[in-house]
C-alpha cells in the first residue's frame, strides 16, 4: 500500500449559520507539496487553513494528516470526535503563520521561539534556545533575537513568526496572506524566507497569496477558490497561461489590471 | 480645642490600630486578587462554572459589604462557620472586592487579541500553558490601575469591620471616645491617618505600573 497523502480534505463542509462557506471540499495534499490557494475575497481559502489548523471546527466530512483523522477517532469504523490529546497529537504536525503576525509581544523574538519547544516539546532551554538561535539565523535576524515585536518591523515579525513556527518542526506549514499586513518594501524579505523554506523537499506548504508572480514561480500546484469550491487546479504554469475555467480567467484578468 | 497631651497619650492604641487596618487591607486585597483572577480564568476556561459565577458575582456586588460581613460573622456560625471578628472581616472584605476585582480581569481578558489566543493554538501550546505564560501576561498590565483604585476602595472600606468590634483605627478611635468623652482627636487622627495611606498607595500604585509597563513594553 503507498503511504497516505500528507493531508487530505474529504468532502469538508462549513457553514456559518445559514452561509456555506465550503462546499463538500476534497483537496489531497502529497508530502512536500507546495500548493498555493487563490481566489476571490470570502471565497473560503482562509477557512481551509484554520479548518488544519483546528481554528475552526467542521461540519460535515473529515480532514486527514498523514491518513489520520484531524479531530476523529475511528471507532468500530465510524469516526467520533476525538479528545484532547489526540487532537494535540495530530495538531503537532501543522505549522500556522498569520496575516497579522500573532508575535507574543511581552517576549523577545528569542523567547517566541522558544517556548513552544520548552513548554510543548519538553526540550530544555539550552536546546530550545540552540534551535530558536538557528531559526532566527535562517530568517537573517540573528541580531535581533533580543529584541521585542513592537521594535522591530513587520516584515521583521514575519519572519520571527515563521521561525517560531518551525521551531516546533511541523510536517506541514500554512502561510495565510503572510506579506497583507506588510509595505511594499518589506514583501520581499518575508518572500526569499519562504522560498529558501521551499528548498526543503520534506516540508509540505500550503499557501493563500494574492501574489500571483510568486505563486507562479512558487508552487508546484495552484488551487483556484470560488465560492467555496475548487474550481480550478493544476499545474501553476498552465494555469496561469491558459486558466480553463471561465471564473478563473475573469479573477486573473481582475488581477492583473490591479496590477 | 485640640489637646495635645491627649493626642500624644492615644497614639500609640491608634498606631495599633492602624496596623489591624492595614493588615485587614493587605490580607483582604491578597484574596481579592487571588480569587478574582480565580473566577476570571474559570469563566474562560471551564464554561459550566460562567452562570454559577455570574449569579454569585450578581448577588455579591447587589448586596451592601456591611450585611455581609454581618451575615458571616452573625449568621455563619449556624451554618457551622465559627471565625473570630478579624478573619470574618478580612474574608468578607477579599471575598466582596474579588466580585470586582474579577469583572476588572474579565475586561483585561478580553482586551487580548484573539489572534494570541489562536497563536498559541498554533503552537499547540496547552490551555494553562496559554493563560499562564501568554493571556495573562498581557491581560494583567492594562488593568493595574483599576485593580489599583479597588485597593483604596477597599482600605477605605474597612471601618466597616468596626460593626463586628474588629479593634481596627475605626472601633478604637470610637472606643477612646466614649471612654474619655473626646472625639475630636481621636476622629481626626483616623480621618489624616487614612488620608495619608490613600495618597501613599496611590503613589505605590503608580510605581507598580510603570514598573510592569517598563518589563512588558505593551
Ligand atoms: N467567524 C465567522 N462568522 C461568520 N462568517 C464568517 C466567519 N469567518 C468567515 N466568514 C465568512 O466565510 C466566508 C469565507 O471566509 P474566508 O475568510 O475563508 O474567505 P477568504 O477567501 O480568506 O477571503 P479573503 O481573501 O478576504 O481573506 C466569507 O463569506 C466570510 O464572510
Ligand atoms: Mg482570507
Amino acid at each position: 500500500m503507498s503511504e497516505p497523502p500528507m493531508v487530505s480534505f474529504e468532502n469538508v463542509t462549513k457553514r456559518y449559520g445559514s452561509l456555506t462557506v465550503l462546499d463538500g471540499l476534497n483537496l489531497t495534499i502529497s508530502r512536500g507539496e507546495k500548493v498555493a490557494i487563490i481566489g476571490p475575497s470570502g471565497s473560503g481559502k482562509t477557512t481551509v487553513l484554520r479548518m488544519l489548523m483546528t481554528l475552526e471546527t467542521i461540519d460535515g466530512g473529515v480532514i486527514r494528516v498523514e491518513g489520520e483523522p484531524l479531530t476523529h477517532t475511528e471507532r468500530q469504523g465510524r469516526l467520533v470526535p476525538a479528545n484532547l490529546a489526540h487532537i494535540r497529537k495530530v495538531r503537532a504536525k501543522i505549522g500556522m503563520v498569520f496575516q497579522s503576525f500573532n508575535l507574543f509581544p511581552h517576549m523577545t523574538a528569542l523567547h517566541n521561539c522558544m517556548e513552544a519547544p520548552v513548554k510543548v516539546l519538553g526540550l530544555s532551554r539550552a536546546e530550545a534556545e540552540a534551535r530558536a538561535a538557528d531559526l532566527l539565523e535562517m530568517v537573517g535576524l540573528s541580531n535581533r533575537r533580543d529584541y521585542y515585536p513592537s521594535q522591530l518591523s513587520g516584515g521583521q515579525q514575519q519572519r520571527v513568526a515563521i521561525a517560531r513556527a518551525l521551531a516546533m518542526r511541523p510536517r506541514v506549514m500554512l502561510f495565510d496572506e503572510v506579506t497583507s499586513a506588510l509595505d511594499p518594501e518589506l514583501v520581499g524579505e518575508v518572500l526569499q524566507v519562504i522560498r529558501k523554506l521551499g528548498e526543503e523537499h520534506d516540508l509540505t506548504m500550503l499557501m493563500v497569496t494574492h501574489q500571483m508572480g510568486f505563486a507562479r514561480e512558487f508552487a508546484d500546484r495552484v488551487c483556484f477558490f470560488y465560492e467555496g469550491r475548487i474550481c480550478e487546479e493544476g499545474e501553476p504554469k498552465a494555469f496561469f497561461q491558459n486558466p480553463q475555467n471561465e471564473r478563473s480567467r475573469q479573477f486573473l484578468r481582475a488581477v492583473l489590471e490591479a496590477g | 480645642m485640640w489637646d495635645w497631651a491627649f493626642t500624644l497619650e492615644i497614639l500609640p492604641a491608634l498606631a495599633r490600630a492602624a496596623v489591624i487596618t492595614v493588615e485587614v487591607t493587605i490580607l483582604g486585597f491578597l484574596i481579592a486578587l487571588t480569587l478574582g483572577l480565580a473566577l476570571a480564568v474559570c469563566r474562560i476556561a471551564l464554561p459550566w462554572t460562567r452562570l454559577p459565577i455570574s449569579l454569585l458575582v450578581e448577588l455579591i456586588r447587589s448586596t451592601p459589604l456591611l450585611i455581609q460581613i454581618f451575615f458571616l460573622y452573625f449568621v455563619g456560625p449556624s451554618f457551622g462557620l465559627t471565625l473570630d471578628a478579624m478573619t470574618t472581616g478580612v474574608l468578607a472584605v477579599g471575598v466582596h472586592y474579588a466580585t470586582y476585582c474579577s469583572e476588572v480581569y474579565r475586561a483585561g481578558f478580553e482586551s487580548v487579541p484573539r489572534g494570541q489566543w489562536e497563536a498559541s493554538v498554533a503552537l499547540n501550546l496547552g490551555r494553562a500553558t496559554t493563560l499562564r505564560d501568554v493571556i495573562i501576561p498581557q491581560a494583567i498590565p492594562p488593568v493595574v490601575p483599576a485593580l489599583g483604585n479597588y485597593l483604596v476602595a477597599l482600605f477605605k472600606e474597612t471601618p466597616l469591620l468596626s460593626a463586628i468590634a474588629v479593634l481596627e483605627l475605626m472601633q478604637t478611635a470610637k472606643i477612646i471616645g466614649s471612654q474619655t468623652f473626646r472625639y475630636t482627636e481621636p476622629i481626626t487622627l483616623v480621618g489624616l491617618f487614612f488620608l495619608a495611606m490613600s495618597l501613599v498607595s496611590a503613589w505605590a500604585i503608580r510605581r507598580v505600573e510603570a514598573g510592569i509597563n517598563r518589563r512588558y513594553r505593551r
